[in-house]
């Protein structure tokens, strides 16, 4: 039985249902269609991970897609490990993030058409990570796109809103451009894009290299087609330097940021680098920029989320900084820690998402912290929810985030890579900024004394059950989903890593036991001690942060604009194509040359008749003088001739 | 040689003179009874289609060669024959020209009100012409339809246009006879060179020196890039668009402009192989600057049909750059973008239709907001700007994926240069999109209603080709793949111009 077809589409059959009926006929009552689809997915997804728990892994096509002389690729699922991973964090964050919408999204007059839009970005989410090729996998990598782009436009009224979805689309697609390129590399250096014969014949490739002729340069073949598809996941991961789209995205409603912009879709990059890792093991250089790519981007994101106010951005950059992490720890080599991390962080960081948008809707849709404070006692369900979030975020021992952050920095320190060391350092010391941000959040949030309106004040209320039981249960997740890779260290199984070393294959640190209870304990120490600080800092009484921003304001206005890095791109990239499309092309080159030629040879030609014209005078004399004076030059050029 | 026709009747004639006939009984009808005019119309286009549906599903996919053809001796003294045929590379748009024709007659159901049976009258005869075009296997023949399809054409433009009618359509007429013109002469060259014949087919096995091919190449170059239209010779195509009724875009924009590509494949590529090979890497290099160029400019406009007619630019340089990537995805890809490009683009013609027609307005800066007051609109919209931009799952996906990937078998730079095509198209369709479609409402949007039952019915055609195309397009590439293969077979039998064409590629690989 081909029961796993339901997984993508019966969220599919729901956005369809949604979409053509939702307006007039379904309305308030869209997100029963979209529930039940999803939680019938998430039951048979269930059921399929039961079986590849036994062995039953699926690669099977449906239909021969696009076929063109040698270029054949076909709709194919493939059903093994990884994907059995993928398909419980995705169908489990977004049935409960559907349960909790059904509460946030409550009188919205687009109601049908979120739901819709959700069923739809729960079907391109799981044809990409149970696609059996790369076409497919693209085809799911523009779908989910497309959705984030429809959700954190949903607002579509508000500018910002609409400017911010398509500037998540466009800035995507510049990474897009270059995953799309190393699919046609692949393509024609391996005849075929189907994952199973790719990366058993990717091998053959060793040695070969491939030359820009116009740029005199000649790379690794391997390298280049590594480097072109780790682009994609660049744009689609938030990395340096295409990061700037995931932060306005925070323009969309929040349980899509929870959702996409933090669970699901924006993890895709990390699961296409672990699916490739047979490429990317093979070349070293691609590794390594993998590695410090990510490394560096959990630095630089982390660093902006200190003395950010708006409590999405805090998480939307924290995001950004632990798909970092994700992303350092596959270029290290230690895929299992990289997906393991996905796993615990999808959990966590959803629950984090979801309990801000349970203070918005206290707030009345604030998000400045500034004018929050001391909401502990309103909303206790919020509170304790979210502290546990930050507490597996912040890496404390027992909680999931530890054991997955944990993974990553002892596979780094101890793995063969050569920047593994470096990229340990780092991580390490963003352990202690995300501790930090983290905690600073919550201490500004939930204690102290509140800080904004009495109206507010009067409004404060914890949310309603549809939405504080999904964050209970997120709760769960954010607590229990790293006790299935409790490393052997602490007396565990390691059972993730046992699962996913078919698909993944399995690094092993090299160092004693003495040097990996090192790395636990001053990651321990890191993020405790991140703890620690803000408390001293937000839980006293007095302006101490106002104080250290005063002090070091260069370097509190650079991490407060982002570094410019949206400045820099308005600059360099976005106004100069606007100035030449509007003052070069259609002004000089379409407007004065083409059109001065096209218009001008008729014009000149007009010109030389109307000249032309002056001669028929009319006048008889004239004509026969002319005739008289024509005669004689031609009887003399004929005498002359001969 | 080429096979009988299997349906028992000379369908390809009955669709040529079909819409003549509808056109001669409108003719016929008082000017006062409009409906029975546009009744006419209707039916006529309608039974069209419906006639030109055998081809679909009788064509035997497994030949390259000609079908449901007719021959009969025209003018024997100059050896004129009437011959007609469609194979993998014409049947489908002989389809897509009787499916416009329906949506063009029920798109200006209400728009057009000067002029009405003139109107009528036009577009079914360029129905009949574009069909012609699509069918002829005899030159003679050929450049009939060419010409006669012209005239109507610039009548839609001249008489039912915009405020700027006049200048639009006689530079439109301008630039395509200059460029007819040199077809002509190289038509005639081809006759005595050829032993005297117009035979298209006889014309496209003989063997020609290498030089006169190079002359012709151009000659019937000139003829064909305008209508593409190629860079830069594009000038004419936001104008003519711009100022044509919505239907005169929509025919302009779903066939005639595929006529260009479609004499490339049909004439350029099979007459003169070898100069088709040599001239690979200037076609390749006029495609790119015409697709980053074409979706440059889109950035700079203000109006919504000069957008997407400068967008058409852009898209068909994805076509000539498949076509003249000379491999077959390339080649199929450009088949294919043709056909998408017809729907993809027509659709988005026809739907401005459906809001200038109540605002009366082409500025973008007219609009804003549309997406809350009129919301079916809206969804339709963002389909068609969806498969402009190539999202996966509709139809410009397939078509861009395969050019881009024939492009980049031919030449690494010619691809990779294309492909950032698709990132600024991404831009400047969304941007529209958002200026047109969001943000707060503008004041002359407001309180305008949504799509009738006409206007849905005339778009749903395009929506269901929109995904058929991009989810199971091997029904399309499948007509293609044996006149692909043929093609093919007939530019690489050898010549002096490999060994030229191969210097050449090596400096841009």
């Amino acid at each position: 039985m081909d029961s796993y077809l339901l997984i993508p589409f019966l969220p599919l059959a729901a956005f369809l249902i949604n979409i053509l009926f939702g307006r007039k006929l379904i309305r308030d009552n869209a997100h029963w269609v979209s529930i039940l689809a999803v939680l019938g997915s998430w039951v048979v997804s269930v059921i399929t991970v039961e079986g590849v728990l036994h062995g039953n892994t699926v690669n099977r096509d449906l239909y021969a897609w696009i076929s063109s002389g040698g270029f054949k690729v076909s709709v194919g699922f493939l059903i093994d490990p990884l994907t059995a991973v993928m398909l419980v964090v995705v169908t489990t964050c977004s049935s409960l993030i559907h349960i909790y919408s059904a509460g946030y999204m409550h009188g919205d007059k687009g109601y049908y058409r979120f739901f819709s839009y959700l069923s739809l970005f729960t079907f391109s989410m799981l044809m990409l990570v149970m696609a059996n090729n790369f076409l497919q996998l693209y085809f799911g990598w523009e779908a989910v796109g497309l959705c984030s782009y429809f959700l954190i436009g949903f607002w579509y009224e508000k500018k910002s809103a609409s400017d911010a979805g398509k500037k998540a689309f466009i800035v995507n697609r510049f990474g897009d451009f270059g995953f799309g390129i190393g699919v046609i590399m692949i393509f024609l250096t391996l005849g075929t894009l189907h994952y199973d014969a790719v990366f058993a014949s990717v091998k053959n490739l060793i040695g070969q290299t491939v030359t820009i002729h116009l740029l005199g340069v000649q790379i690794d073949l391997i390298t280049f087609i590594a480097l072109l598809l780790f682009c994609g996941a660049v744009g689609k991961s938030a990395q340096l330097p295409l990061h700037v789209w995931l932060p306005d995205a925070m323009e969309g409603p929040t349980p899509v940021s929870a959702l996409i912009h933090a669970a699901t879709m924006v993890t895709a990059g990390v699961f296409m680098v672990a699916r490739c890792n047979p490429i990317f093991s093979l070349s070293p250089v691609a590794m390594n920029v993998v590695a410090v790519v990510g490394a560096v981007t959990a630095l630089f994101a982390g660093t902006i989320a200190l003395v950010q106010n708006d409590i999405k951005r805090i998480i939307a950059y924290s995001t950004v900084s632990q798909l970092g992490y994700m992303f350092l720890a596959c270029g290290v080599g230690a895929y299992t820690a990289g997906v393991f991390h996905l796993y615990t962080h999808a959990f966590f960081k959803a629950l984090l998402f979801l309990c801000a948008g349970s203070v918005m809707h206290a707030m009345a849709g604030e998000l400045d912290l500034q004018k929050m404070g001391g909401l502990k006692k309103h909303m206790p369900v919020t509170y304790w929810t979210m502290l546990i979030a930050s507490l597996s975020i912040a890496g404390v021992p027992g909680f999931a985030g530890f054991f997955s952050k944990d993974e990553i920095l002892w596979l780094a320190y101890s793995g063969p890579s050569p920047v593994g060391k470096f990229v340990w350092a780092i991580g390490t010391f963003v352990a202690f900024l995300t501790a930090f941000y983290s905690f600073r959040l919550i201490f500004r949030v939930f204690h102290g004394k509140f800080r904004g309106s009495h109206e507010q004040e009067h409004h404060l209320h914890e949310s309603p059950k549809v939405m504080t039981v999904p964050l209970m249960l997120l709760c769960v997740g954010a607590v229990a989903s790293g006790w299935v890779g409790v490393p052997q260290l602490l007396g565990g199984g390691a059972h993730f890593t046992e699962f996913l070393k078919p698909v993944l294959g399995h690094l092993e640190g090299e160092g004693t036991r003495s040097e990996e209870w090192m790395v636990m304990a001053i990651s321990i120490i890191a993020g405790l001690s991140g703890i620690g600080l803000a408390a001293f800092v937000y839980l006293r009484e007095g302006d101490l942060a106002a104080k250290i921003a005063q002090n070091f304001s260069f370097v509190h206005r650079v991490l407060w604009n982002k570094y410019y890095v949206d400045e820099l791109y308005d600059a360099v990239i976005v106004k100069p194509t606007i100035w030449t499309a509007k003052n070069v092309i259609v002004g000089v080159t379409d407007g004065k040359i083409i059109e001065g030629v096209v218009n001008g040879v008729p014009r000149l030609i007009g010109r030389f008749s109307s000249r032309l014209r002056n001669i028929q005078t009319g006048m008889v004399q004239q004509y026969a003088a002319v005739m008289a004076i024509g005669a004689f030059f031609v009887i003399a050029a004929v005498l002359l001739w001969q | 040689m080429p096979i009988e026709n299997s349906l028992g009747f000379p369908v390809l004639s009955t669709l040529i003179f079909l819409p003549v006939v509808g056109a001669a009984i409108i003719l016929l009808i008082s000017r006062k009874q409009e409906s029975l005019i546009k009744s006419v119309a209707l039916l006529t286009s309608i039974a069209a289609f419906l006639l030109s549906i055998p081809l679909f599903t009788d064509f035997d996919k497994s030949t390259h060669l000609m079908q449901f053809v007719e021959k009969r001796q025209w003018i024997p003294s100059w050896n004129i024959m009437y011959s007609l045929g469609v194979d993998g590379i014409s049947v489908l748009f002989v389809l897509l020209s009787t499916l416009v024709t329906i949506l063009c007659v029920l798109i200006s159901w209400n728009a057009v009100k000067t002029k009405m049976k003139e109107f009528y009258i036009s577009l079914l005869i360029l129905e009949g012409a574009m069909i012609g075009v699509f069918c002829s296997l005899d030159f003679f023949l050929f450049y009939i339809f060419w010409e006669a399809m012209l005239i109507p054409m610039y009548l839609l433009i001249g008489v039912w246009g915009g405020p700027n009618r006049v200048y639009a359509a006689i530079k439109f007429f301008l630039y395509t006879l200059v460029g007819s013109v040199l077809m002509l002469v190289g038509i005639i060259v081809l006759y005595f060179y050829g032993g005297r014949t117009f035979d298209i087919l006889q014309l496209a096995t003989r063997n020609y020196p290498y030089e006169l091919q190079f002359w012709l190449f151009w000659a019937f170059f000139a003829a064909f890039a305008v209508k593409v239209p190629m860079f830069p010779m594009h000038t004419w195509l936001p104008d003519a668009h711009t100022e044509a009724p919505t239907a005169g875009s929509v025919v302009l924009a779903a066939v005639l402009i595929k006529m260009g590509a479609y004499g490339f494949l049909r004439f350029s590529i099979p007459l003169f192989p070898e100069a088709a090979r040599a001239m690979t890497v200037p076609m390749m290099v006029l495609s790119v600057i015409a697709i980053i160029y074409g979706a440059i400019v889109c950035l700079a406009q203000t109006d919504l049909k000069r957008l997407i007619a400068y967008s058409s630019v852009s898209h068909m340089g994805f076509v000539t750059l498949g076509i003249f990537a000379m491999n077959v995805q390339g080649l199929e890809g450009g088949i294919l973008q043709m056909l998408n490009h017809g729907v993809v683009t027509g659709a988005l013609f026809l739907s401005v239709g459906v809001i200038y027609e109540r605002t009366h307005s082409r500025e973008i800066s007219d609009y804003g907001g549309v997406a809350t007051v009129l919301p079916i609109y809206a969804a339709f919209f963002m389909v068609f700007t969806l498969a402009s931009i190539g999202l996966p799952g509709l139809n410009g996906f397939v078509g861009e994926f395969l050019i881009i990937l024939g492009g980049f078998t031919a030449s690494k730079w010619a691809g990779a240069f294309a492909a950032t095509g698709i990132i600024i198209g991404a831009a400047y369709m969304l941007w529209l999109y958002q200026r047109v479609f969001f943000l707060q409402t503008n004041q002359k949007v407001a309180g305008l209603h949504d799509m009738n039952m006409r206007e849905i019915i005339t778009l749903v055609p395009m929506i269901v080709l929109v995904f058929w195309i991009g989810i199971y397009p091997n029904t399309f590439l499948s007509f293609m793949h044996p006149s692909v293969q043929h093609l093919l077979e007939r530019v690489y039998s050898g010549g002096q111009g490999a060994t030229y064409a191969g210097q050449i590629a090596g400096l841009i690989k």
